[in-house]
């Protein structure tokens, strides 16, 4: 896909696709068409190999028919080493798309009498190329010619004219040549090939090996200029320009559960996105490597396959330690749901531990993959290869949609990883240690969830032997406080609350007793006001009574002397005093 | 021991034939060259008369032009033009250049002994 779009480019200079990973983007659509390009390193550098993959390529890809020119290596040696890689030489031989000749020289049988020129290496070359129609010629190392033959001044001309014929025969050539001391090839090939310069690298540093690719020199076109490193897979060569790595990975929108209840609803209640990236970050001890075995456990209970890439301990050893904290990993293992793959990425070197990675994957097709941890592949400096190297590995588990949990050992607070890797990762969980009052307590935040709602609060994270809970930190007026120090907080809360409460009861209860103070007041108020009544209504009485009584008297008297006084009686009153009496 | 003594006189064997063959065996000579360069006469013209000296009558010379038999270039593994083969008698020797160096051709073909310098 990739390679159609740059063909498809205007270019200024025609240029002709080499067909190895990542190389043509660097070069903008490879090397220089119908000249000569030369590719040097040291020994071992993959020279022979970068040669004869852009010759298959050609034939086998882009209808281009190569020449071999092999001064090293016999025709069947040169076949038996790229069998691995999947290529059948004597097939693309036997179908006139590729020559391969060995020229050899054998420096003991020649004898050298006067002046004499390489026309037989010419008609050689020239019988080949037309032979078959080739556009593409590989001299893989020419410098050979140097030791086998006793004359240089003579070679050197002869290659001068060599590369100039070449260029005049129209194919795009690729010459290879020994690194020299200072010198980008031993015999100064550099001179004669002056369009295209390439120089592989092969370095060990801290112990462990890096190839790496470079374009010193293309003219007449821009290119990459930095040292890119390449790998040697089992599919070829292939390097690694870290602009190119495909964005084109379909998404998945599902969710899939950390293993954590809480976890999950701090990270919108749902959890991770399948295939993603999960990097968990912290420093030793912190509980990275729970947090894997969680994730791990929960993908096994969902029945899907987990591989486990441990990288710094034994799988009994994580299954034992594991299991203190309540999650039994050996079943899932024992159904084959979970493999580990416990091996050093120093045993291998990177580029190798990469290959192992893509093989395991493949051949396991798990969903969820774990790597513990991710900074076991920095060793002393290598951080460039180191990123590269994962950055190649997440985008081809990425493209695969299996989901990422990667822990990385962090040794200082602020240090958040130590490969630049932030962009590569979609959820990153920090772990954090909290130091306070003589003690070390786990804490837990999430730095970034790409594309979900998270919480953006710090929870205290508890290694139980019931598995990995999580809980509130305590915030309060003094800070936030973790651990005993959260407890004693908190007891300390709780008694100032319950002194708080007794106040108040005690409070109520004053209260209530006056209430009740007040009430009986009120009562013996109200007693003494019944009984006030009582009295007044009865002097009442009495009064109305005598005057009854008087007036009853006066009529009486008024009876007894016949006189005519009229006396006025209320009908009413008089039973109503009855009724008063009686009461 | 005794197989040590065997490979030895073998070895003094395969030397005395050597010389032997030197002196009287059968030259069988091929002389490669690229079309009618001024290298390719002028080694014609030097093997002739070395062969004329120092082989006659016991000599085969067969002169090839690469243009023509292009293939052989590959089979017989020539690189510079010219290139003088001898076939026989073993072991075979490449002599490249235009012969003018006698001396040389002459080690070349075995007809004498390296001098300390060319040895090297």
């Amino acid at each position: 896909m990739d390679k159609k779009k740059i063909a498809s480019t205007v270019q200024t200079l025609p240029k002709s696709l080499t067909g190895i990973q990542g190389l043509d983007e660097i070069t903008g659509g490879g090397i220089p068409k119908g000249r000569p390009t030369l590719v040097c390193g040291s020994a071992g550098c993959g020279k022979t190999l970068f040669a004869m993959e852009f010759l298959v390529h050609g034939a086998m890809m882009y209808n281009e028919p190569g020449v071999f020119l092999a001064f090293e290596e016999s025709e069947k040696d040169l076949a038996v080493n790229v069998v691995s890689l999947g290529y059948d030489l004597d097939k693309l031989v036997a179908d006139k798309k590729l020559v391969l000749d060995h020229v050899h020289v054998e420096r003991k049988e020649i004898e050298e009498t006067g002046e004499y020129d390489l026309e037989g290496l010419f008609i050689r070359l020239n019988y080949a190329i037309d032979s078959i129609g080739a556009k593409r010629v590989v001299l893989d190392t020419i410098e050979t010619l140097f030791s086998g033959l006793p004359n240089p001044l003579i070679l050197r001309s002869e290659l001068r004219r060599l590369f100039q014929w070449l260029k005049e025969k129209g194919v795009t050539a690729i010459v290879t040549g020994e690194r020299g001391e200072g010198t980008l090839t031993r015999q100064g090939l550099e001179e004669y090939v002056s369009d295209c310069v390439i120089v592989l690298d092969h370095r060990v540093t801290e112990q462990s090996s890096t190839r790496r690719l470079r374009i010193v020199k293309y003219r007449g076109s821009t290119h990459g200029t930095n040292e890119y490193p390449f790998i040697i897979e089992e599919t070829g060569f292939s390097v690694l320009p870290i602009t190119s790595i495909g964005q084109e990975h379909t998404v998945s929108s599902e969710r899939i559960s950390s293993g954590i209840p809480r976890l999950d609803t701090m990270l919108g209640n749902k959890g991770y996105y399948r295939g993603s990236i999960v990097l968990v970050s912290g420093t030793a001890g912190i509980g990275k490597s729970s947090l894997s075995a969680c994730f791990s456990d929960a993908a096994c209970a969902r029945g899907e396959k987990v591989l486990y890439f441990a990288l710094e301990e034994s799988p009994q050893q994580i299954m034992r330690n594991m299991l203190s904290i309540g999650i039994d990993l050996e079943q899932w293992e024992k159904k084959g749901l979970l493999v580990f793959h416990a091996k050093r990425p120093t045993f291998y070197g990177l580029e190798s531990y990469l290959t192992a990675m893509h093989k395991a994957v493949n051949d396991f097709k798990p969903m969820v993959v774990v790597i513990d941890p991710l900074s076991s592949f920095i060793i002393g400096t290598n951080q460039f290869e180191a990123k590269s190297m994962i950055m190649r590995m997440v985008d081809f588990l990425k493209i695969n949609h299996i989901s990422v949990f990667m822990t990385h050992l962090t040794t200082g607070v602020n240090d958040y990883t130590g490969i630049d890797i932030s962009s590569l990762i979609d959820t990153w969980l920090l772990l954090r240690d909290i130091e306070l009052g003589g003690e070390r307590n786990r804490g837990m935040y999430i730095l970034k969830s790409r594309g979900m709602a998270h919480s953006n609060q710090i929870r205290e994270f508890k290694l139980t032997d019931h598995g990995v809970e999580l809980l509130d930190v305590y915030v309060g007026p003094e800070g936030v406080l973790t651990g005993s120090s959260r407890i004693t907080k908190e007891a300390k809360e709780k008694a100032e609350q319950l002194l708080r409460n007794q106040e108040i009861e005690n409070k109520q209860l004053a209260l209530d007793r006056k209430r009740k103070a007040i009430n009986a007041q009120i009562d013996f108020l109200k007693a003494e006001f019944e009984a006030e009544e009582i009295e007044t209504l009865k002097n009442i009485e009495l009064n109305k009574l005598r005057e009854n009584l008087l007036l009853q008297d006066r009529v009486d008297m008024a009876k007894n002397r016949k006189g005519d006084i009229v006396i006025k009686t209320s009908s009413i009153t008089k039973p109503k005093r009855n009724d008063a009496k009686t009461k | 021991m005794k197989n040590r003594l065997n490979t030895m006189s073998d070895e003094a064997l395969e030397f005395e034939q050597a010389i032997e063959n030197a002196e009287s065996a059968i030259y069988q000579l091929r002389l490669y060259v690229a079309g009618t360069t001024p290298y390719s006469v002028m080694a014609i013209a030097n093997i002739k008369k070395i062969c004329e000296e120092y082989l006659k009558g016991r000599y085969e010379l067969e002169v090839i032009d690469l243009y023509q038999n292009p293939t052989l270039a590959k089979g017989e593994q020539i690189i510079a033009a010219p290139t003088l083969i001898k076939r026989l008698p073993l072991p075979l020797h490449r002599i490249i250049g235009d012969l003018s160096a006698a001396d040389r051709v002459l080690v070349g073909l075995d007809l004498r002994k390296a001098k300390a310098k060319d040895s090297v």
